[in-house]
């Protein structure tokens, strides 16, 4: 027991927390699947061409919270010491109004990581755009795609942090193997394995789009799943609201979700329940052979209870979102971007970090984490789902599009979307009228 | 956190409390000098200086700021007049977020004295009257965000399982089925609601009873010689001494529910048609980008307090007629 | 209706204070009927926080799987949680940091609005002087701006100044780290002023007129009957707004985040939403936390209760 902990325990027991002092030992950190930044992070040397900026201060500002969070700063902690910048990283669960008011409260973080670049493109003008070496950087490590979403107005802004791989479903390997059921390419294929284990007497399919203030985000996915399939044209043409949300072709694509999502006959414990299932737990009635898949991001991998074996030969995995068109391979992704409200010589110097092929293999070894940088070599992932997310988000010949509700206004988005979603598995409105709804709500 | 941490922190503290000190003292010291000279323009003037200092620049200035930008659009780019006025009274979400309000501001102040007050009536001169009080009283101590947790563990629905929720619980052992009570419209509303009345009744109890002290026995004591019910004292005596002390009560917990916007936001976020003025205009602001929205709900929230102001004004106009 | 009217027949007066024995039984029924009743709001009130302590105590799996009851058929409990918030030096714990914020943001938070509170209140309501009425209502409306509102402006008032046009006139204040703790002080004073203001106003104009005329005719000034008579005799009502203005201090959500300087200032409340992760996987640590940040305003709350409601009463129940 240290001094210092030894001093706070006395601090905290004089501050009528006595409760507290009955527990001053060490806690234990949690370490399931966490690792150590790589030797060759930890040589100053290839912090050389960063410079160095003794104490300046970069303050960076993000919605990654706990133990991301942790494993993120850890993978930036070299940096920090060898180029002497300290950054201060600050995590909130409200950040779209944190950032409202810092940023037009005059008191913008040095770097912000935007989880939606929609969000990211009302800042614009308080943006410092990419300098050359960022920008070269960024070429470098991504594909044009990821870089699209990082552009605004033609004008990079932001490069990728973390990238997440949103179109993968959940399944477990023995039970599909125990009863030679194949892991389906294509959504014929999907569907009709789905009803092979319903004639089997199992629900195919769990589902569950409850999160707090936030629900129905899970469902957003679901369509838009659905939508990047039937053509990525159609999809940018809808997440840009080019063509009307209520368009035909968006609510066919809705209805065909439904043919899995409302289908009575596929969803274990009925579809009145989805709404209300947390997404955290949706999946876990696959651990008891009580449903089969279950549709959710490469970062669920995480949720699963603590001694479940999350590998291709083990209890769970994942496989990709089967396409509807021979020959695509498509990818819906997540992820975050880093973008700088200084123009400081020591957050230029971060940025430039944070787009480096050194930080992401850093943080891709630090803990579950999956990236889209070209230079990393996925097999560094700490667990098997990241090595496959990672795989696949680096290859460049997966198509990759950016989750739309993220790029859809904040009212639709983060609103009427998940609203009509909502609405839709409770049964109370179906595709068109929600399609309907959420059209209205755009902002003119 | 180590020791440099604490000694920076606490440092912090030592020095603002001796500025603050050296400041009063200044103040002090100008009042004394502006009383000698028998100017009690100065003399107030500098007695209301630092209050009305901070409230310019923190209330008032953003006060106007929010009007103004109401008759603006989204980014506060384009003079709209009245179309976010408009918007308020034809968006279904808006109207149901004020019809919500409605019942919040009817609804929270009328349950909370009621009940305030018939737990004080019930615990008065009984035996751990102090107990009683006490726990009763505790939620008020407690913030929205806690009181969100403590509640959620009362809300909360499983599918299947083990339920973790109380209520849920209750109705398993009872042989329902759990119901998904804060995703259930409308009943949503009211269990929202129930956690601040949870919160304020505490607070009604404790004055309620204290009021009710100071009742003068030999009245009641009286009536009830004459022969009346505990419930006609109750109706005609108690109640009509009390009565400034209930109307107090009742315009607090108004003014709280008004602004009650934490218990949505962690328990609903606003969703499943739970909605409020307070929360809407945080969401409309700052979540959704939409200032000129937000700050027609602000102006809103502010109008629905003039009933209060107004009775407040005809009050202090009474009292200076009395003193005369 | 009055009392007095109600003498019919049925009713006759009763001559002394001996009761009937139906009378007595019906009294002692309801009476029984009264105490089931108190003590079935006491427990509904109580239960809830019980269950958030019980949950609190128990370990993580369990909370996740079974409800806070269960403890009563088979008990297992760890303080590991608390250990986890406290101490952890992980994003998700070390609540420990935060509690030392919460603590030096609430003290200057109370003490200076309520001193300000005061000064003001002494004005509007023993000093003479034109718009007095006119300015308290002000004050008084001022209680309902929604201080979400109020964020921006006041933020932007700190961080980049007040000027109109190139013209400075305050500029802006420049702080970082620990030392924007001083911008969440101001903040709370500014949030806290109307209500306080208003209590005090009417708790002083409620004092003796004959006290104050008699210490001005002894030759007092104003700044001396403030001190020297009003004070002293505020004094309750000063405790009650303190614990009021303590209670909304340290329960605040919004005021510590936003005018803090990040992760380093943050007070309890602020963090407890967050506590659960990215994903809001990590909820059965909020329990603990949550009880972590409600114990000390609590204890305050119960070890102060009596001043608390003798200067609530006394501001209040004349207004």
């Amino acid at each position: 027991m240290s001094n210092t902990r030894r001093l706070m325990c006395l601090a905290a027991a004089t501050s009528a927390l006595a409760i507290a002092a009955t527990a001053c030992g060490a806690p234990e950190e949690e370490g399931e699947g966490r690792g150590e930044v790589p030797d060759a992070a930890q040589d100053c040397a290839n912090y050389e061409q960063f410079g160095s900026f003794e104490g300046e201060t970069v303050s960076i500002f993000g919605s990654i919270r706990d133990t991301e969070a942790d494993e993120m700063v850890e993978a930036w902690s070299y940096f920090e010491e060898c180029t002497g910048v300290t950054i201060e990283y600050e995590g909130s669960g409200e950040f779209e109004a944190d950032m409202k008011v810092r940023v037009d409260g005059g008191n913008a973080p040095s770097i912000a990581l935007f989880p939606q670049p929609g969000l990211m493109a009302n800042y614009a003008d308080s943006l410092v755009p990419a300098s050359d070496e960022v920008s070269a950087l960024a070429t470098e490590g991504w594909s044009e795609d990821w870089l699209n979403y990082g552009t605004i107005d033609g004008t990079l802004y932001a490069p990728p942090n973390s990238a997440n791989a949103k179109s993968f479903i959940w399944y477990s390997p023995s039970f599909f193997s125990e009863n030679g059921y194949e892991v389906p390419t294509t959504w014929d294929d999907l569907i009709a394995v789905s009803d092979q284990i319903a004639a089997d007497g199992v629900m195919p399919w769990c589902a569950g789009f409850e999160s707090g203030g936030a629900t129905g985000w899970p469902g957003t996915d679901w369509i838009e799943d659905i939508v990047l399939r039937e053509g990525t044209d159609l999809y940018d043409q809808w997440a840009n609201h080019e063509i009307p949300f209520n368009d035909p072709q968006i609510v066919a694509a809705i209805e065909k979700a439904g043919s899995v999502v409302t289908n009575e006959d596929y969803i274990y414990n009925g579809v009145d329940t989805i709404s209300s299932t947390p997404f955290q737990e949706a999946g876990y009635p696959i651990l008891d052979g009580n449903c089969a898949m279950y549709r959710m991001a490469s970062f669920y991998g995480a949720m699963w209870p603590a001694d479940t074996n999350v590998a291709e030969d083990g209890d769970v995995f994942a496989f990709q979102f089967p396409e509807q068109n021979e020959g695509d391979n498509t990818m819906l992704v997540g992820g975050e971007f880093v973008a700088a409200f200084s123009d400081s010589e020591a957050t230029e110097a971060t940025r430039q970090f944070l787009a480096s092929e050194l930080y992401h293999n850093a943080r891709l070894q630090t803990g579950p984490w999956s990236t889209a940088h070209q230079g990393v070599d996925p097999n560094n992932a700490t667990t098997p789902i990241n090595v496959l997310a990672t795989q696949i988000l680096t290859d460049p010949s997966v198509t990759v599009r950016f989750d739309a509700s993220d790029i859809m206004p904040g009212e639709v988005g983060a609103s009427s979307f998940w609203t009509g979603v909502i609405q839709w598995v409770d049964g109370s409105k179906d595709a068109q009228e929600i399609a309907d709804d959420i059209e209205n709500s755009w902002p003119q | 956190m180590d020791i440099s941490a604490l000694t920076a922190r606490f440092g912090l503290l030592a020095v603002g409390l001796a500025a603050f000190a050296v400041v009063m003292l200044a103040l002090y010291g100008i009042a004394e000098l502006a009383s000698r000279r028998n100017r009690s323009r100065l003399v107030a003037s500098v007695f209301l200086f630092p209050a009305l200092l901070f409230l310019g620049v923190g209330l008032v200035y953003p006060a106007v700021r929010t009007f103004v930008m109401s008759f603006f659009n989204g980014d506060g780019t384009q003079f709209i007049a009245f179309d976010n006025y408009a918007w308020v009274f034809s968006d279904d979400d808006a109207l149901q977020t004020l019809v919500n309000t409605a019942l919040w501001i009817v609804i929270v102040p009328a349950l909370s004295t009621a009940l305030g007050l018939v737990y004080a009536v019930l615990i008065d001169g009984r035996r751990g009257e102090r107990v009683y009080k006490a726990l009763v009283f505790l939620p008020m101590g407690i913030s929205f965000v806690g009181a969100s947790i403590i509640w959620k563990f009362v809300y909360q629905y499983k599918a299947s399982g083990d339920q973790l929720g109380l209520l849920n619980q209750l109705l398993v052992w009872v042989g329902l089925d759990p119901v998904n009570w804060l995703n259930n419209f409308p009943t949503n509303n009211f269990l929202l609601m129930v956690v601040l009345v949870w919160i304020e009744v505490g607070f009604a109890t404790v004055v309620l009873s204290a009021a009710l002290k100071g009742v003068p026995t030999e009245i009641i004591e009286a009536a009830r010689i004459d022969g009346a019910s505990p419930a006609q004292i109750f109706w005609n005596v108690t109640v009509p001494s009390i009565r400034s002390a209930i109307v107090v009560v009742a315009v607090t917990v108004f003014i709280a529910t008004l602004k009650l916007f934490d218990i949505v936001r962690a328990m609903t976020g606003g969703h499943h048609g739970t909605d409020v003025l307070a929360h809407n205009m945080w969401d409309q602001a700052f979540r959704l980008g939409n200032d000129g929205r937000g700050a027609t709900m602000a102006v809103l929230l502010f109008a629905l307090v003039i009933p209060v102001v107004i009775y407040q004004v005809r009050n202090i106009r009474r009292q200076e007629l009395e003193a005369r | 209706m009055s009392v007095k009217t109600d003498s019919g027949p049925e009713a006759a007066p009763r001559p002394s204070l001996a009761e009937s024995r139906g009378d007595r039984l019906r009294r002692m029924f309801s009476s029984r009927i009264a105490s089931a009743v108190a003590v079935l709001i006491a427990a509904l009130w109580t239960i809830p926080t019980a269950g958030l302590f019980i949950s609190s105590l128990r370990p993580e799996d369990d909370i996740r799987t079974t409800g806070w009851w269960n403890v009563f058929s088979e008990p297992n409990f760890t303080l590991d949680t608390y250990n986890y918030v406290l101490y952890s030096t992980s994003a998700g714990g070390g609540l420990i940091r935060n509690l030392v914020n919460t603590v030096v943001i609430t003290i200057p938070g109370v003490i200076i609005p309520v001193v300000f509170a005061a000064m003001a209140a002494y004005a509007l309501s023993w000093i003479d002087f034109k718009g007095r009425n006119t300015l308290y209502i002000a004050i008084f409306a001022l209680q309902v701006v929604p201080i979400q509102m109020a964020l921006i402006p006041l933020l932007s008032f700190f961080s980049k100044g007040l000027a109109i046009g190139d013209f400075t006139i305050v500029p802006a204040w420049q702080l970082d780290g620990v030392n924007t703790i001083v911008q969440v002080w101001i903040a709370h004073s500014i949030f806290g002023l109307p209500l306080a203001i208003f209590l005090l106003h009417n708790f002083m104009r409620e004092l003796p007129g004959d006290v104050m005329e008699a210490a001005r005719i002894d030759g007092a000034s104003h700044s001396q009957i403030f001190r020297k008579v009003v004070l002293p005799l505020v004094t309750p009502a000063l405790a009650s707004i303190g614990i009021f203005q303590f209670l909304w201090v340290w329960n605040d959500f919004l005021v510590g985040r936003t005018f803090g300087g990040g992760e380093a200032t943050r007070p309890l409340t602020a963090v407890l939403g967050d506590m659960a992760g990215t994903w809001g996987f990590g909820w059965t640590r909020l329990p603990a936390a949550a009880f972590i940040a409600i114990i000390v305003p609590l204890l305050v709350f119960l070890l102060l209760q009596r001043y608390f409601v003798r200067g609530l009463l006394a501001g209040s129940v004349k207004g």
